[in-house]
This record gives C-alpha cells, structure tokens and sequence, in this order.
C-alpha cells in the first residue's frame, strides 16, 4: 500500500497526542518542555505532508515548518531559561509544587 | 517492489518516531527519555525528507538534534539529580492521561480519514527536487517580512533568556560588592 | 440713540447699580460704601436736572412727549414692551424724585451715622429711588406694575428697617398687606384695561378709550379699580391706616416715602392714567369724594396727636387728600402742582422732625418745646415750610392749595350739589394751617418742658442741615410757577388724546374763571390766617385752654385722638373675621386633616409590616438564594481550579474532545 496523505496524519496524530499526554501526565517542568517539543513535530509533520500531498502547494509548507523550527528553538531558550529561574527559586522543577499563586 | 521499499521506509520511520516518542511519555528515567527523544527527531528528519522537504529535514538535525535536545539535557542535568532517580513519583493524573490519550485518538483517527482531502492524484510518484533553493528564494522574496520578524524575535528570545537565566540583578549586585570588599 | 432715551437709561442705571453694588460689597467698602448710592442719586439728580430743562425749557411745548419701546416678550397675542415715556410732567416727577431722593440721600448721612445695617440701609434707599423713576419713566401699564409693586417691596424693607423692633415689624407688614389690598385692585383694574383693549401702552390705551373702546360701566368698574391702587399707595380714606405707622421706618424714610416716593406714586398713576379717568364721570366723582373725606378727615385726627411725626403722617394723608380731589374734580394741573409743592415742603417737614428727633430723642412733641434757639436753623426752615403747608401767600402751598380750592370752587359753581366739596376743603385748610402751627409752637416755642432734654439738644451737623436749607429754598420758589402762570400751568396740562373727546376741565388753577379764582383765594388765605390765629392763642398765648375744649368735646376729641377708630374697627371687623377664619382653619387643620394624617398611620402601619415581611422573607430569600447559588457553584468551581496547569490541560483537552464529537460525529449522524 503506497503512503497515502492519510498515513502521515496518522503519525502525525499519534506524535501530537503523545505529546499532549506527556504534558498532562508529567510533573517535572523538563519533560513537559520534551511533550511541547514533541507537538511541535507534529504539526510540523502535517505541514510537510500537506505540502506533498495537496495541490499547488509549492514549499509553502516547508517555510511554515522552518518558522515553526524558528519558533521552537526560541520557545526552548526561553522555556528552558525559565525553567532554570524557577529551580534557583523553589529549589525544584516539579511544576504541580510552585503553585504559589494558588489561593 | 519499488513502491513497497518505499512504503517500507515510511513505516520504519514511522515506528522510530512513534515507539521514541512513547518511550519518553512513560518513561521514568529523564535522562533515557531525553535520549528516547533524540531518536525521534532523527526519525522525523527522515520523515520530512521521505515527504521531499529536505531543507527542513536537514534544519531538524542541525536545530533540534543540535540545539534543542542539547539544551534540554543541560536542562536536566542542572536540575536534576542524575545518578539516583528519587523515589518520589513522577507522574500525576496517570489514568486520565491514558484514557485521554486513548479517546482522542480515537477521536482524531476518524478524522483523518473520512475528510475528503483534495489530494493531488500523482502525489505519491512525484519526482522529487530539492527545496532548498525554493525556500531561499520565498524567504528573501514573499516571506521577507517574517522572516525578519523572526530574526527579531531570535535575538529577543536570546536576550530575554541570559536575563532570566541570570536570576535576580540586585542580588548579583550585591554579590558583586561583596566580592569586591573581600578583594 | 436719542437724546432724552440716553437720559432716561442713565438715570435708572444709576441708582440700580448702586443698589447692586451695596447690596452685594457695601459692608466691605470703606465708611461701608454710603458714597455710592450718594454720588448715584446725585448723578440722577444731574442727568435728571438735564432732562427737566431739556423738556420744560428747551421743548417748551404743551403736548410735547417723546417716547422709545423695546420689546421684551410676548405671550399669545399680546406683546409686553418696555420702555421710556417722557412728556412735561414726567419731567417734573424726575425732578421732583431726583432732588427729594438725593437730599434724603445726603440727610441720611449724617441721620442714620452709627446705625446698625447702616450700608444695607443705603442699598434701600438706592432700591427705592429706582423703582420709583422707573415707575415715573415707563411707558405702559406692565412696567407700571411693575415697578409699583418694587416700591411697595423696597417701602416694606425700609419701613422695617429697625426689624428687631416688634413695632417697626408690625408697620412694615401692616403697610405691605394694606397697600397689598389695593395693589390687588390696581391689578384687576389693569386687567380690565388690557383685557378690553390688548394694549399696555399709555398712548394707545389713551386712544382706544378716546375711541370709545371700553366705555359705560365696565369703564366705571376699571377706573375705581385703577383707584383703589392709588388709594392704597397714597393712603386714602379706607386703606390710610399703614401710613401713620410706618413712622416706624427711620426718618430719612418718612421723609422719601411720604413726600417724594410711594404715596406720590398714586397720585401720580391718576395723573398719568388721566385720559382714562376722565373718560368716566362717576368715577371722578367716586376719586373726588375719597380724597375730600381723605383731606378732611386726617386732618382732623392731626389736631390732637402729640407725636410729631404723626402729626406729618396725618398731614401727609390730609394733603394727599387734596390732590386726589384735585384730579377728581378734573383739576389736572392743580393737583399734580400740588403733588410737587408738596413733595418739598413735607419733605423738609419730616427731615426737619428727623433733625429735632435727633437732638431731643423722642417723638413726643409735650417732651420738646423751646428749641428755637437751640436749632435755629431746624426751626427756620420748618417754619418756611409750615408757612408753605399753611397756604400763606408767597410761599409754595398758597399757590397749589388755592388752585385746588378754585377749582372745587368752579366745580362746585356747576354742579351745586358737589359744593360740600369745597367747603370741606375749605375748612381742612383750616385745619392744616391750625395744626400745624401747633406743631412749631410746641416744639419751638415756650419753655422747655423737659430741661433734661432741652440741655441735651444741640443743632444738627451740615450733613443734614443743608438738605433743609435746600429744601427750604425750593418751597419758597417753588410757589412762583403759578403765580405768573408761568411755565407749570402752561406745561403740566392734560395730555391731548385723538379728538380730544374727554371733557375735563382744562388748568382749573389758572383759566378758571376769575370769581372762582379770586373768591377761592380770598377765602383760602382767610381760612388759613384764622387757624393760625387760633394756634397762636391756644398754644402760644394760652389764651385758651386746649384741655378745656377737649373736656367740652369729649365725643369730638376721643374721635379725633383715637383717629376715628379706624384701625380698631378692622381689628374687630377684618383681622376679627381673618383671625377667626384662621381659627376655624386651625380647627379644621387639627381635627379632620391631622385626623386623616392619624388615620392613615394604621393604615401605613400595616402596609408596610406585609411589605416589611415581603422584603424579609421574599427578597432577601431571593437575595440569599443567589448567593448560596453563587456559592455553592464557587465551591464546585474551586475544585477545578487546581492550581496544577496540566490539570486544567487535561480539562481543555476534554473539552476539545467534545466539541469533536459533537462537530464530526454526532452532528454528522444528525
């Protein structure tokens, strides 16, 4: 069976949903980056896949990923920065324990 | 044949992706799953490229692999006690999670294929080029603008993240007067 | 703009200008601002002297008027107007207010020296002047009304003026609501006016009555309700009972209202509204009698006052008396020449009554006595002016009692029947000349009878000695416009309406005929000479004894000394009936209104316990309930709000999930 649009999506799903799942599930701040990383990939997938696939696309697709790539490897300075302050300040990086500004 | 190869090398692909990425959802060891995650932008690169977005496959490497995974085992290894994993729990809202993750997709598989896609007919035998030259043209032409923007907000995000790694200024300050008096 | 308009706004802006600024700044200018009323009046008293020669000597013209309107509003069909009327004898009111205003004005400086309220007294004054130069420059009914009304105000606040003395408080009420009553007839009577012609203007009032358009008895109803305002004001025979009272005022007071101001205002309004008056004979007859029964009565109740003041206000009511009459019997000229003559010699009368006032501290004229040398100047220009009241020939009141008398005399001569007219006047004059002159030897002459008070008196400063000496001089000269026929009588005339249709007399004083003239005159002076005479014996000589024939006269003294009872027979009739009314009201005001307040109370009470219950038990329940609702969905909402972000992740993410089960599947099947 030749791949198909389909199939990337497919992928693409099952990365974005492992993604959202680690976010969910994890409490340490380093991980949660991982997850976010992880869902950024995925979209990513289906903008290359949709690039290929779909009609008159050009490389569209491919700019809006290197942006995406752009935007992630500032989004990771910046989280991982953060995430840093965070340890100097509580000492830990588990994010269900700083929630200080809970009530 | 051919065609089968072909498919082959998706699947494969597809199972790195997949099976790394699954690793680090459950697994308990940060530091395996940072490295769990290494195969999976390995994996991706070669996803992107198999889809003829080879410029983007080749970022990847160099960013991801690179830069990014880089930075986050820093990040590990600067917050965490590497050698002994504590025994406290790392995880929360376990089964949630898992029956989340089991509905949505189930959900979202659906999706996928009862959209009617316009897909082009001869997709799959296109012949593939390099879209490195495209993609330099679109950047300095249709994309400048954001392009720019985006060079922006590189040098921002480099900037904003020494000062917050930095920490708290008056405290440097004052420790910098300290050392001072000590001299 | 025109010459005599420009005047006309300059006069009035003065004195209410002045009245502005005292009002407002006096207490904070320095000798708390009395220059500026002073230096206003004394501006008027200039333009207002420009104006008198522009008019009486420049114009020189019978029928001269000039008159200028501005419209102000209008309300359906009629249009209200100001404006400026000026003819010869609005030229003699200005003067005549001008120059009495002014010397009170200068009076007042050195009379109320010291006075508590000094600088609110001032912007009274400066009220007062106004209001009656507007009274004596507008040119219709509206403004006449007007500015009528503000001099009974600012006359209520001058009389007033000691208002911490219950006596003074009750005078100014008493001639507020007194006047009130004929303000209210005056107001009716104008009412009429308009009603039947849609006019307020002078001129075109005038004309529409010559032609005819409010004629028979309506007219006759009109113009005694036109007089009954004119009673009211200048203090005729029913409504004079506020003007002996408002003595009470301060001197310089009396002074302006009973000799220049607000009684003038009456006579002046007939004078002014002649043409309509003379329209309707009964009426003039009805005017006639009010003021010889005036004339004659007041001066009877003079004999026997003892506080010199009353004595001037009775006077003042008896002279008024005789104007009225004058003009009631058609007597134009006499009685408006009567009005100015007056207006000085009684002015110099009450100034010179302030000034012993002043120097004696009473008002009881068998506490003075022998003052003559002490205030040799007080009692020289008193005496000019008592000569003037008199009727003696030369003096000012000879002249315009004896055209008055002429004319009753001519009147009489026609119509038989009216001759009691002037044998009334006739005897008042008398009267006048007795009573007065008992007022000099009193306060003049003999011994002192209290040395205590006669050490104590002393002369009076310039600042009110000079007004008198003033005063003195205009009464004198004032006399000669008659006696040549010279410009008055040749000028103040009736004014001259379309066809000249009325029938009154024309300048009785003068064209009358020469037995009227002479026989008034001769009989006049006769009259005069003989109660001075008798003065002279009873109060100067004691030849006769006064208390002797009061004793013989019981009746007759008790009338006059108790003033005909006049006021104690309102207080049994009016104020008996209004109190008792009031009573009655009270009564009703306790039983059936509190009672209906008091039944209510239950009512309300009960009302409001089911309301009170209604808001305990229903509202707040309703309040309560949606705060326990609130509550109750805070605390669920707490429950989610975990404060772990992945938390709420989760709870996004089962959100979006459904609403993709919604969206592709369910309402796919749908």
């Amino acid at each position: 069976m030749a791949v198909g649009l389909e199939h990337c999506l497919v992928v693409s799903i099952s990365l974005f949903l492992l993604g959202v799942f680690i976010v969910m599930t994890q409490r340490n701040g380093i991980r949660v980056l991982m997850g976010i990383e992880l869902i950024l990939n995925a979209a990513n997938l289906n903008l290359i896949a949709f690039n290929r696939f779909l009609p008159n696309t050009d490389v569209n697709g491919s700019i809006f990923a290197v942006f995406v790539i752009i935007l992630a490897a500032a989004e990771a300075a910046v989280a991982l920065a953060i995430v840093l302050a965070i340890y100097q300040q509580f000492s830990t990086v588990n994010l269900d324990e700083i929630s200080s500004m809970k009530h | 044949m051919d065609a089968l190869l072909h498919s082959l090398v998706f699947y494969i692909l597809a199972f790195i992706v997949l099976g790394s990425a699954a690793y680090t959802a459950f697994s308990a060891n940060l530091v395996r799953a940072a490295f769990s995650l290494l195969f999976t932008f390995f994996g991706l690169a070669g996803l992107y490229i198999y889809l003829g977005a080879d410029f983007v496959g080749i970022s990847q490497v160099i960013i991801y692999v690179g830069g990014i995974l880089v930075l986050l085992l820093f990040g590990v290894m600067f917050t965490t006690n590497v050698s002994g994993q504590g025994t406290e729990k790392q995880t929360l809202q376990m089964k949630w999670g898992i029956l989340f993750l089991v509905v949505l997709f189930l959900l979202l598989i659906p999706i996928a294929f009862i959209t009617p896609w316009s897909v082009m007919p001869d997709a799959g035998s296109k012949a593939l080029e390099s879209s490195v030259s495209p993609i330099g043209v679109g950047l300095l032409t249709k994309y400048l603008l954001p392009f720019e923007i985006a060079s922006l907000l590189l040098l921002i995000a480099l900037i904003g993240a020494v000062v917050i790694a930095r920490g708290e200024p008056k405290v440097r300050a004052e420790a910098a007067k300290e050392d001072t008096s000590a001299l | 703009m025109h010459t005599y308009e420009l005047l006309a706004w300059l006069i009035l802006a003065f004195p209410l200008l002045a009245f502005v600024i005292q009002i407002f700044f006096g207490k904070r200018l320095p000798r708390q601002g009395d220059w500026v009323p002073v230096a206003a009046i004394c501006c008027s008293l200039f333009f207002g002297l420009i104006l008198f020669f522009m008019v009486i000597v420049g114009e020189h013209d019978p029928n001269f008027v000039f008159q200028v309107s501005y419209p102000w509003f209008s309300g359906g069909s009629l249009q209200f107007d100001w404006g400026f009327h000026i003819d010869n004898l609005t030229a003699v009111m200005i003067l005549v207010v001008t120059v009495v205003s002014s010397v009170v004005h200068i009076y007042s400086l050195g009379y109320m020296q010291g006075e508590d309220f000094y600088d609110r007294f001032f912007a009274y004054l400066s009220l007062f002047s106004f209001s009656m130069l507007l009274l004596v420059l507008c040119d219709n009914l509206f403004i006449l009304y007007i500015s009528w009304e503000l001099v009974g105000v600012s006359s209520y606040l001058l009389i007033g003026f000691y208002f911490w003395k219950h006596s003074a408080a009750d005078a100014c009420k008493k001639a507020f609501i007194t006047t009130r009553v004929g303000d209210v007839f005056f107001f009716i009577g104008i009412l009429m006016v308009v009603l039947y012609i849609g006019e307020f203007n002078y001129t075109k009032v005038f004309e529409a009555v010559a032609h005819g358009e409010l004629t028979g008895w309506v007219l006759t109803i009109a113009v005694v309700c036109l007089f009954g305002g004119a009673v009211g004001k200048s203090a005729q025979f029913p409504l004079h009972v506020w003007l002996p009272d408002a003595m009470e005022g301060p001197t310089p007071v009396s002074a302006l209202i009973h000799a220049a101001t607000m009684v003038a205002a009456g006579v002046y309004m007939v004078g002014r509204l002649f043409p309509i008056f003379s329209a309707s004979p009964a009426a003039m007859l009805v005017v006639a009698y009010i003021g010889l029964i005036t004339a004659f009565f007041a001066a009877t109740i003079a004999i026997t006052q003892t506080d010199i003041k009353r004595v001037l206000a009775y006077s003042t009511v008896s002279q008024l008396g005789y104007m009225v009459t004058a003009l009631g019997v058609g007597a134009y000229t006499a009685g408006l020449y009567h009005l100015m003559t007056h207006a000085f010699f009684k002015a110099l009368l009450f100034l010179g009554s302030g000034s012993v006032i002043h120097a004696v501290h009473t008002n009881e004229m068998p506490s003075m006595g022998g003052l003559k040398k002490k205030m040799p100047i007080t009692f020289w220009t008193m005496l000019i002016a008592t000569l003037a009241i008199s009727g003696v020939p030369f003096f000012s009141g000879f002249g315009s009692k004896d055209a008055i008398l002429a004319a009753s005399l001519e009147f009489g001569m026609t119509h038989w029947l009216h001759m009691p007219i002037f044998l009334g006047l006739l005897l008042g004059a008398g009267i006048t000349a007795f009573y007065m002159f008992r007022l000099i030897f009193l306060t003049f002459f003999g011994e002192a009878r209290e040395p205590k008070r006669y050490d104590h008196a002393h002369e009076s400063p310039y600042s009110m000695t000079v007004p008198l000496m003033i005063l003195a001089g205009l009464s004198v000269i004032g006399g000669f416009g008659l006696y040549g026929g010279l410009w008055f009588n040749h000028l103040v005339v009736p004014p001259v309406i379309g066809d000249a249709a009325h029938h009154a007399a024309e300048g009785h004083g003068a064209h009358g005929s020469a037995l009227a003239h002479y026989g008034a005159m001769a009989l006049s002076i006769l009259f005069a000479t003989g109660g001075i005479l008798l003065s002279y014996l009873v109060y100067y000589k004691k030849k006769i004894s006064a208390e002797a024939v009061a004793g013989r006269f019981p009746v007759l003294y008790n009338l006059s000394f108790h003033k005909y009872w006049v006021d104690e027979l309102y207080g049994k009739t009016v104020i008996a009936f209004v109190m008792w009314f009031r009573m009655v009201l009270a009564r009703f005001d306790n039983k059936v209104v509190d009672g209906i307040v008091n039944a209510t109370a239950p009512a309300l009470r009960g009302v409001s316990s089911f309301s009170g219950a209604w808001d305990k038990y229903v509202v707040d329940g309703l309040v309560n309930l949606i705060a326990i609702v609130v509550q109750a969905v805070g605390a669920v909402s707490t429950l989610i709000q975990s404060g772990v972000i992945q938390n709420y992740l989760m709870k996004v993410g089962i959100a979006v999930g459904a609403i993709l089960l919604l969206h592709n599947f369910i309402l796919r099947i749908f």
